[in-house]
């Protein structure tokens, strides 16, 4: 995994909005995790289509943010999820 | 008991659609006395349970039986679930899912599939299931769950006389596509306790257990998921049973008994509501069973003075219940309980060679 992957959410991976606790959720096998504005905000955006760069470069703009530093949050955040096997990536 | 207000809402529903099955394993988590067909829900009453079970903010709906595919309107209840908001796992032997079946599921919006896996090879998988022709069966409905492209879990449930097979069922898991597995060492409730015997690990195998799973869970790190549920008996310290009493789960029995844990039955003080007499809220927030345990204050001293107080929650009733006689016991497993060696002394008995010979297979009486 680099900043150049595609990642995605597999199927029977979803967002799904909480309202019983007003809270953004990601259902997954056997998993619900509940998520803050950042890991919502992270992965409402992915697409299967742009890489980890070029989602940091989109967030970074719309919060007026460091790319770098948003780069690696994406990066440590999915990549902890890639290993819980709720996010995968797109051939290569 | 805790008020009403601190409880939180439950995450999870297990859905016991039925308890018919074409299998009749030993370890079968159904209770002992199973009940018939003409006392099952039917679809109307279980589609509002699940209707009900949204509003209160269960999340995700575990539907499971006996072999739910036994239930004819499968499809039906799958749709009506997911139309609730639920996210909808289905448990199965795959026995009884037909590709045609398969393919309604798909378009009734299933979202997960976790398929038991008695052995590696048919033989000894069929002795297990005690159905011949199942293993055979669950191989090709792997197949068309890959080929549909499901999500796919493994359900490998473990016992002395598979667990020198784990490594092959782990190889199984990869290659049938699996994005899971759960190495799940059988817990002795209902039938099971009955196959103790036949079933109890030896510690040498739990000792391989323990490495050959920390070890495939890195090789495979990113490919295959791993969830470990060790056989308990050789912990020096309970489970969280439920992640707490009445805390995060509900059960759902075929003929609406709504309950703490699968088990919950076997705890004789216990009465239970059914989805037909009150409300799921109301029997999840006001029902004397879930709060039976709910908190600490039922809990003995050991318990409430201990710093695993909030971390294990003193463990399972039921296997407190089971093994000292006593449901607001502490978990005989812990090593800090009074009861400790009645645990020891069922292991030392049951390890020796032919402690004993066949099994009781779950059936109906």
């Amino acid at each position: 995994m680099s900043l150049d992957s595609i990642p995605l959410l597999p199927r029977g991976v979803r967002l799904h909005f909480d309202k019983v606790r007003g809270k953004n959720v990601l259902l997954a096998p056997e998993r619900s995790l509940f998520l803050d504005d950042v890991g919502f905000a992270i992965l409402s955006e992915l697409d299967g289509k742009r890489s980890i760069r070029q989602i940091a470069g989109h967030l970074a703009a719309l919060y007026n943010a460091p790319e770098e530093a948003i780069a690696n949050d994406i990066d440590e955040f999915v990549s902890d999820l890639a290993d819980k096997q709720v996010i995968g990536f797109c051939d290569a | 008991m805790r008020d009403a207000v601190s409880v939180p809402p439950p995450i999870a529903m297990l859905a016991e659609l039925t308890h018919r099955c074409p299998l009749s394993c030993p370890y079968c988590s159904n209770p002992v006395e199973l009940i018939a067909r003409q006392k099952e829900l039917d679809t109307e009453t279980w589609i509002d349970v699940f209707q009900q079970a949204a509003q209160m903010g269960v999340l995700q709906v575990h539907i499971s039986g006996g072999e739910p595919a036994s239930r004819r309107d499968l499809v039906e209840l799958v749709k009506g679930a997911r139309a609730a908001g639920l996210y909808v796992n289905l448990i199965t032997s795959g026995v009884g899912l037909t590709d045609a079946r398969l393919l309604e599921l798909d378009e009734a919006g299933l979202d997960h599939i976790q398929l038991s896996l008695q052995g590696v090879a048919a033989q000894s998988a069929d002795l297990i299931g005690g159905y011949k022709g199942g293993f055979a069966r669950k191989m090709a409905v792997a197949d068309k769950i890959a080929e549909i492209g499901f999500p796919l879990t493994l359900n490998a449930v473990m016992h002395r006389q598979n667990l020198d097979d784990l490594p092959d069922m782990i190889e199984m898991a990869k290659r049938l596509g699996a994005r899971r597995i759960e190495v799940a060492c059988v817990q002795f409730q209902g039938w099971a306790l009955k196959n103790r015997g036949m079933l109890q690990p030896t510690r040498e195998q739990v000792d391989m257990a323990k490495r050959v799973v920390a070890q495939a869970r890195k090789d495979n790190l990113g490919t295959l998921a791993f969830d470990f549920v060790p056989p308990d008996y050789y912990a020096d310290f309970p489970k969280a049973c439920m992640g707490g009493w009445g805390s995060t789960g509900l059960n759902v029995t075929p003929d609406g008994r709504v309950l703490p844990c699968h088990a919950a039955e076997t705890i004789p003080s216990l009465r239970f509501q059914t989805v037909t007499e009150a409300s799921l809220s109301d029997i999840w927030y006001h029902g004397a069973a879930f709060n039976a345990f709910r908190g600490t204050n039922w809990m003995p001293d050991l318990c409430q003075s201990c710093d695993r107080r909030d971390i294990d929650f003193g463990g399972c009733r039921c296997q407190a219940m089971a093994v000292a006689g006593d449901a607001t016991a502490a978990d005989p497993v812990c090593r800090k309980s009074p009861h400790r060696h009645l645990v020891d002394a069922t292991l030392e008995a049951e390890t020796q060679p032919a402690a004993a010979e066949t099994f009781d297979y779950r059936k109906f009486t």
